[in-house]
């Protein structure tokens, strides 16, 4: 049976890393764990594998990298100038555009109207705790038009030519053998709120709290660091807040129509002071998060978003769970707990200072 | 909260600084004279908090017997059977008819000397304690037996004849003195059996806060409660009781019996005449002993009313129990989703600790869970039952003494202290024994009345929190365990602007979020107002107003910390429950729309 080129994420089939890539494989195994994911599919790597195969390319760029140092910053930029060029422009098979086209009308005839999606990369070797190549690839955000998308697709591909990528990769000897890249096509949710959550305090380790990141808009001005967003910390068992800071949400990004984008706007001063999720809201991403991490067994690091066309209960979408890589790859351990059994822990708990309720 | 750390530390007033209300001068001749302030005491250089928790009314003379019992043998545990390291026992003084409370710290150089013994008693109790509990409900029921064996009855007209033949050669009189030192020395007795248990289950529950607080930065409070808190608890028993007489009533079909529960006697008698109403009766005469002695204030005053003797209550309680029945509700505590609840958290926490700490965590737990459970239901055995008894015992004496004209009015003897009691017997017995008048019919009316005008005065004003310059840090354990008196606490208390947004503050003592209709409780008398679905306000609550968590929908109190009745009782049902917000039954008026956050601690007024 060969590999498909094209893999919904809800088609029950298994999120085989090397055929969907990292977050694709993510966005595949959460669909199918019930988790409220926006629909869409991925352009699998063996879409990549044909294009390049198919076309000739592969070896043209074999050919190109052949010998580059990698401290030559000159070649390394002609060089991936030449092959991004070249993935953008060469053509497509018609298989592998039929394929394209017939997931496109598969995706849009599920809603009554045009839905926007986004354009992601999903490397193969992208979120790896060890080795986070988390930035090197793509997002692109917004896209209405079926050429616009498959133009970004190439896009996508392009990316694992970036001289960063292609530096890092002489670097670290990483060959270019089976290099290969999928594309996740998903449904664009209307934000009104969005943000990150995180299964653990990151500044101490301590795994019983959630620390949630919200602000108005879509959340890619939380993840890029843009707006300081209203931080919240939940202990993870009782569900209650401990503690939570307003952020100063002064810009969030919003859909525009007239220029079939998004756009960044103003946070009008007396929505900046108000904190983004309410009550409900706020139990609703915590529990999310929570069954991420329960899922995966590992604490987690998610992408969740509140579609503003959405009635409540249902209008909280996860965009994106993976493994908590931050806090785990600087190996720093939770301070560990002194107190002992027996009744001399008592006696320091009697004689130390400590501070209660 | 501000930050502002250059404000000068700000002080309570000082005893002398409040002012006495009007027609309250010469208060203090009302107590023993080791009670109040005194000139050079000492007293000012220390830091008093008032125990208005316990003791929220000003005392009569002879209810000063609770704090003294209360808080002499909570030190005497402290200072010389434990030998808590950092801590001894608390002093208390009574000013203008309020008790106030200053923890006495070891002095620095003397902690360490202490460690030994502490660890070797304590360790004694915690490797011991299934047995020495087990026998500590036989001394305390022993107790209360001998003290309900206890008979004060009006001296015959001459001794009778039997005595005579037997040579028996006393006249009856040394009953009643010998009977009422008994009945005082058996109140201590089980005061002192009170606090056996009650410091070791605190320090068992602080050894777990101390750890949990460790392992997990910033756990609420309430978790860890939750974590020891028992469930199946005797201190639930007697409205568990009225909840199934409830549920059988209904079953048997006798609503027609509880038309006019005031009137006990002639409910009994309309319930006994319906079919299956003598098989009702059986299992209601059953839950009395000892179930029914329950009071429905806190067992520190002579004016609470105990179930046993006011059967009303517990009848209006099974009524308002039976119509919510009849009404399809479930009244009974969903003991299995409680405990269910409690596994779930304990499960969870377990979940995140590596292999090196989970046993740490199993053991402090475990000896918690085993040891904290005393810490409540310690309660029905000393404030309910062996008070309910001892409060009937005086109501006998007072009556001997009301009956020899001593005074006019029921509970009299309660402007008079222990040992004028014992003063008044004695004249009694006297006038008695040489065939003339006792002084007591000519002296004590008049006194009496003098007494209650002066304890009328005290109970208009409210006490100050606390008395004199609180310590820059309040450390000692048991004060903030036990008192919820924090240095934040304090801080609060001195500040006057109440927070931001006109939110009242207090302890996030039960979890949930809730809007309702306010509704104020001072006393227990009117807790028959409360209605379905309003939000209990009150200066404190006491367990035994149960049935009327079934009813609200949050409680917000003045005073109480984690542990507190309240916050205990919420728990238990699930509710909301805001503690310690020090002003909310003044702030609060009944009727007003407000917002119980139990997550964060704060009450919001929405609407007048």
């Amino acid at each position: 049976m060969t590999a498909p080129l094209i893999q919904f994420f809800d088609e029950g089939l298994p999120s085989d890393h090397d055929l969907l890539g990292g977050k694709c494989a993510s966005l595949v195994t959460m669909t199918g764990a019930g988790m409220p994911v926006p629909p869409g599919f991925a352009v699998t790597t063996a879409s990549y594998d044909e294009f390049v195969g198919g076309s000739g390319l592969s070896e043209a760029i074999a050919e190109l990298l052949q010998g580059l140092d990698p401290d030559d910053v000159a070649s390394v930029d002609g060089v991936s100038q030449r092959i991004r060029d070249a993935i953008c422009s060469v053509d497509v098979s018609q298989r592998l555009r039929d394929s394209f086209d017939e997931a496109w009308a598969r995706l849009q005839g599920r809603f009554a109207e045009p839905v926007p999606v986004a354009v992601r990369s999903s490397a193969t070797a992208e979120d790896l705790p060890d080795a986070s190549f988390a930035g090197q690839q793509d997002t692109y955000l917004w896209l209405t038009q079926k050429g616009e998308v498959r133009e970004h697709i190439r896009k996508c591909w392009a990316s694992l030519y970036t001289s960063r990528a292609i530096t890092y990769r002489l670097k670290n000897g990483i060959p270019e053998e089976g290099l290969s890249m999928a594309v996740a096509v998903q449904k664009m949710v209307s934000a009104r709120t969005a943000g990150v959550a995180m299964t653990m305090n990151p500044s101490t380790g301590d795994r019983s709290k959630i620390v949630i990141d919200a602000s108005w808009g879509i959340g890619e001005a939380v993840v890029s660091g843009h707006v300081t967003p209203d931080n919240i910390m939940l202990d993870k068992v009782m569900m209650t807040v401990v503690n939570e800071h307003i952020g100063d949400k002064h810009i969030e990004l919003v859909p525009d129509p007239a220029q079939r984008g998004l756009v960044e706007v103003e946070v009008s001063p007396e929505r900046r002071s108000v904190r983004s999720l309410d009550d409900d809201e706020l139990l609703a991403v915590a529990e999310l998060a929570k069954r991420a991490e329960r899922h995966y067994g590992v604490p987690q690091d998610i992408e969740w978003a509140i579609d503003r066309d959405l009635p409540p209960g249902e209008n909280l979408l996860l965009l994106q769970a993976r493994p908590e890589t931050v806090h785990s790859s600087k190996q720093q351990e939770p301070k560990p707990v002194t107190s002992t059994i027996g009744v001399s822990s008592m006696t320091s708990m009697l004689t130390g200072a400590i501070r209660l309720p | 909260m501000t930050s502002d750390s250059t404000t000068a530390m700000k002080s309570f007033p000082g005893a002398a600084d409040i002012p006495v209300p009007e027609g309250a001068e010469g208060w203090e001749q009302l107590y023993p004279y080791y009670l109040p302030f005194r000139e050079g005491d000492g007293s000012e250089d220390k830091f008093w908090f008032c125990d208005s928790q316990h003791w929220p009314t000003a005392f009569k003379p002879f209810e000063t017997i609770g704090g003294e019992f209360a808080v002499k043998c909570l030190g005497q545990y402290n200072t010389r059977h434990l030998i808590i390291p950092p801590a001894n026992g608390i002093e208390f003084k009574i000013h203008l008819g309020y008790l106030y409370m200053s923890p006495i710290a070891v002095a620095p150089e003397d902690i360490a000397a202490r460690v030994p013994e502490f660890e070797r008693r304590v360790g004694y109790y915690f490797g011991n304690w299934d047995r020495l509990l087990d026998d500590w409900r036989v001394k305390v029921r022993g107790t209360i037996a001998e003290m309900e064996a206890l008979s004060f009855e009006p001296l015959p007209e001459m001794v009778p004849f039997e005595d005579i033949e037997s040579g028996k050669a006393k006249d009856g009189s040394e009953v009643l003195l010998e009977g009422y030192d008994r009945l005082i020395q058996l109140a201590y007795q089980n005061w002192q059996y009170h606090f056996e248990f009650l410091n070791l289950g605190y320090l068992a529950y602080l050894d777990f806060f101390t750890f949990a607080k460790e392992a997990f930065p910033d756990i609420p409070d309430q978790a860890i409660a939750k974590m020891v808190q028992g469930v199946d608890m005797e201190l639930f028993r007697p409205d568990d009781e009225l909840k199934e007489l409830a549920v059988l009533a209904h079953e048997l079909g006798l609503q027609a019996g509880f038309e006019h529960t005031d009137d006990v006697a002639g409910t009994l008698a309309a319930i006994g005449a319906l079919p299956g109403g003598d098989r009702w009766i059986a299992r209601y005469e059953a839950a009395h002993d000892p179930w029914f002695n329950f009071t429905v204030g806190n067992g520190f005053y002579g004016h609470d009313k105990y179930w046993v003797d006011h059967q009303e209550i517990p009848l209006g309680y099974i009524k308002d129990y039976l119509r919510r029945v009849d009404a399809g509700q479930s009244i009974l505590r969903p003991k299995d989703e409680l405990i269910a609840e409690r596994d779930r958290i304990i499960g969870e926490y377990r979940s995140l600790l590596d292999a090196d700490t989970l046993p740490v965590f199993d053991a402090k737990r475990g000896l918690a869970a085993t040891a904290y459970p005393y810490v409540e239901n310690h309660n029905f055995y000393i404030e309910h039952w062996t008070m309910g008894v001892f409060w009937r015992k005086v109501r006998e004496l007072d009556s001997v003494l009301r009956g020899a004209g001593f005074w006019q009015n029921e509970n009299d003897i309660l402007y008079l202290t222990r040992g004028e009691v014992r003063d008044a017997l004695f004249d009694y017995v006297t006038g008695w024994g040489v065939g003339s008048e006792s002084v007591g019919p000519r002296y004590w009316p008049a006194e009496i009345e003098r007494r209650a005008k002066i304890v009328a005065a005290l109970q208009t004003q409210r006490p100050q929190p606390a008395l004199n310059t609180p310590p820059a840090e309040i450390t000692e354990p048991f004060t903030q365990m036990l008192w919820g008196i924090t240095t934040e606490q304090v801080q609060s208390w001195l500040s006057d602007d109440d927070s931001e947004g006109g939110a009242i503050k207090g302890m996030a003592a039960s979890p949930g979020l809730v809007e309702g209709r306010a509704r104020v409780v001072y006393h227990a008398d009117d807790l028959g107002q409360v209605q379905e679905g309003e939000i209990l306000v009150a200066t404190i609550t006491a367990p035994s107003w149960g049935p009327v968590f079934g009813k609200i929908k949050a409680t917000v109190t003045d005073i109480g910390g984690m542990m507190s009745h309240a916050a205990i009782v919420c728990r238990e049902y699930g509710l909301p429950a805001v503690t310690g917000t020090g002003n909310g039954s003044t702030t609060i008026q009944t009727g007003q729309l407000i917002r119980v956050d139990g997550n964060s601690g704060r009450v919001e007024i929405l609407e007048g």
